[in-house]
């Protein structure tokens, strides 16, 4: 006991932020293929650091041309390089749209394997500050719906640096979306190298009554959420997916089985969603667990509004998790 | 011509015939639907293989439809695997799973997409690799005068020039995209004129003289690998066929047999031939030889695909879901 506190005290903190930018650094450090290309990369954001310590060649300014540098980043991947591709803000990725969908996820492929594709897309997502229709998207859901891309969303700064790590070691290319309320989150990080595998679900707390299965920023507000269900004995189970493509089936389908309630959250829209993935997921492996039927909460296939006020009528907030668990638990 | 080597000038027309010869083989194979599907080159032959004489091995190309066998044979890509691959064979470059999309690692064919103006972003990405790994190869990218409307054009030739890139822009302009004509779609007559906007050196060529073609991107090239960065080199050529398929397109509307019969006069192939003969750079008996040659590869190569197997249901769907990844 008193070996688990002293190791808690001496945990190092990082925020998600530096965490991403710890990732990019030790491979930068390791592989000079590593380098970081998008708009205003060495002014802004967590590659200014970089930037100052590698230099022009390896943290790249590039034009406002989402597309262009998209593919250019694909370019470089099959050609020897192992490009990390930047955009601030989920909606800019839409721009790019045919160089990831059409092209990046299919080069390796059509050219029967020949070339690889060693594509990280980082991506700037989800709302919660207001900033209107055109910047608060959270498109995780659609990108799962093509097949040869990764799709990878980390909760706490301990996660994104080990899946970030894992990212920048693959052969095939991966979109890795960071919530814009995270990047200041702050959490234990180990100084020791780790990698987390992709497609290993996390179990953020366990419990007995729900599972709530989850991802990216609503792993803390269902956690948030379950916390205040304790006073009312209401056991929560939290699974955050950490990798939606490729997706841990198991860990969804043992926790059901477990207890018997799905609930899922996501920022993106309902239709077509992850949480009906995960839905479906339960019912063709755990139909017969099932006490009640599974519950879904997510943006109501509508637009995200400006400021954070108008947000909320949109936007999952703990107040509905809770909401729903309680329903479920009837 | 006097500035060629009389080896490179009778190169120039071994690939030209063999491109001719094979496409015309291909035509024939693809009306008895022993594959699927066919943008002909006839006509255009030059621009490819004038432009790919000049790389290296090491090289890369990005190729386009129409003109992409004329840039693999010119690149050397081996006849074979490339006549499986169009075959959807498993024997073929990419398992036949790609067929025209096909990419070649051995000679930099770095593989074509079917969405147009793709291809350019991806050349820009090749010449940064290139310039970041400190080689001196250089990347081609083709691609028609109808996407050099796409964003794509432009976000390109501006960051291969900002950068610096060894990038050389192919723009086969052969006057129609489909069924539309440039005229209509097009503010200008020349687009090697919108190298300007970007300040990288823009030139227009007739697109079926392969010596202008052989030359011209041979300044390009050295350009590229001396780190002067990127060309733009427009070839005004014709596809004397249809755009897809096997007829001429005689009634889709868009242009009139006596235009394709005008444009049939200025035959790249025969034309060089014609040349390289009354300039007794070549005799009548080598050209026939070179010929003969290329009909018995172009042969052999087409035994080989058809006695080819299909990829298996393993083979297909391993290229596509990883390992693990269920």
């Amino acid at each position: 006991m008193l070996e688990k506190v002293l190791s808690k005290l001496n945990e190092r903190l990082l925020t998600f932020g530096e965490a991403i930018r710890e990732a990019l650094r030790e491979e930068m450090v390791k592989d000079e293929r590593v380098f970081v290309m998008g708009e205003d990369v060495r002014l802004r954001g967590i590659t200014k650091a970089l930037w100052e310590e590698f230099g022009d060649e390896r943290i790249i300014n590039t034009p406002i041309a989402e597309s262009a540098f998209t593919g250019a980043g694909l370019g470089a991947a099959i050609t020897g390089m192992r490009p990390v591709v930047y955009h601030s803000r989920c909606d800019f990725t839409l721009y790019a749209m045919d160089s990831i969908v059409n092209q990046a996820t299919k080069w390796t492929f059509h050219t029967g394997g020949q070339f690889k594709v060693p594509l990280v897309i980082r991506v700037g997502t989800g709302g919660y500050r207001g900033s209107g229709c055109h910047h608060s998207q959270s498109l995780e859901s659609l990108y799962m719906n093509v097949p040869g891309i990764d799709v990878v969303m980390p909760s706490t700064p301990y996660d994104a640096k080990g899946l970030l790590k894992t990212a920048l070691m693959m052969e095939h290319p991966a979109m890795f979306f960071e919530h814009n309320q995270l990047w200041n989150l702050e959490g234990a990080v180990p100084e020791k190298e780790y990698k987390i595998p992709f497609g290993a679900a996390d179990v953020k707390k366990e419990g007995k009554d729900v599972s709530i299965v989850t991802v990216g920023f609503m792993v803390h507000k269902a956690l948030e959420a379950a916390k205040q269900l304790i006073e009312e004995n209401i056991d929560v189970e939290v699974i955050d997916l950490r990798t939606l493509i490729p997706l841990d089936k198991k860990s969804i389908v043992d926790s059901v089985k477990k207890t018997g309630r799905l609930i899922t959250i996501e920022e993106s829209c309902k239709t077509g969603g992850v949480g009906a993935e995960v839905a479906a997921i339960v019912v063709e492996n755990a139909f017969d667990q099932l006490k009640a039927s599974l519950m879904r909460i997510a943006n109501p296939d509508a637009m995200v509004p400006y400021k954070d006020l108008n947000e909320a009528y949109i936007l999952p907030q703990v107040d509905d998790i809770v909401e729903t668990v309680r329903k479920i638990i009837q | 011509m006097s500035n060629i080597d009389r080896i490179d000038l009778i190169d120039l027309y071994r690939k030209l015939f063999l491109t001719r010869h094979y496409d015309e083989t291909l035509r024939k194979l693809a009306e008895e639907d022993v594959w699927n599907f066919y943008h002909g080159i006839i006509g255009e032959e030059a621009v490819p293989v004038g432009v790919c004489t000049n790389l290296r091995e090491d090289d890369y190309v990005i190729p386009v439809h129409r003109t992409q066998m004329g840039a693999m044979i010119a690149k050397g890509t081996s006849l074979e695997k490339l006549t499986a691959e169009l075959f959807g064979r498993s024997t073929g470059h990419c398992h036949g799973v790609a067929g025209t999309h096909i990419g070649c690692a051995e000679t930099g064919i770095l593989g074509k997409t079917g969405i147009l103006g793709a291809g350019l972003p991806i050349a820009v990405g090749v010449g940064l690799s290139i310039k970041l790994r400190k080689t001196d190869q250089v990347v081609a990218v083709f691609f028609g005068d109808g996407l050099s409307s796409e964003g794509n054009f432009h976000e390109s030739l501006n960051m291969a020039s900002i950068w610096k890139l060894p990038v050389i822009f192919v723009l086969e302009n052969n006057l129609y995209a489909l069924t539309t004509p440039a005229k209509e779609v097009i503010s200008v007559e020349n687009l090697a004129i919108r190298a300007r906007g970007y300040d990288i050196p823009g030139v227009t060529l007739d697109g079926n003289d392969v010596v202008k073609i052989y030359n011209a991107s041979k300044d390009a090239v050295d350009r590229a690998r001396n780190g002067m960065g990127p060309t733009l080199i427009e070839c005004k050529t014709y596809r004397i066929l249809g755009h897809s398929g096997t007829g001429l397109d005689e009634d889709a509307g868009y242009r009139t047999l006596e235009e394709v019969e005008t444009w049939r006069k200025k035959d790249p192939v025969k034309l060089f031939r014609e040349k390289l003969l009354r300039e007794e750079i070549l005799s009548k008996e080598e050209a026939i030889e070179i010929e003969f040659e290329a009909r018995i590869a172009i042969e052999s190569a087409v035994k080989f695909a058809l006695e080819s197997p299909f990829p298996t249901r393993e083979e297909v769907m391993g290229l596509s879901v990883r390992e693990g990844v269920k």
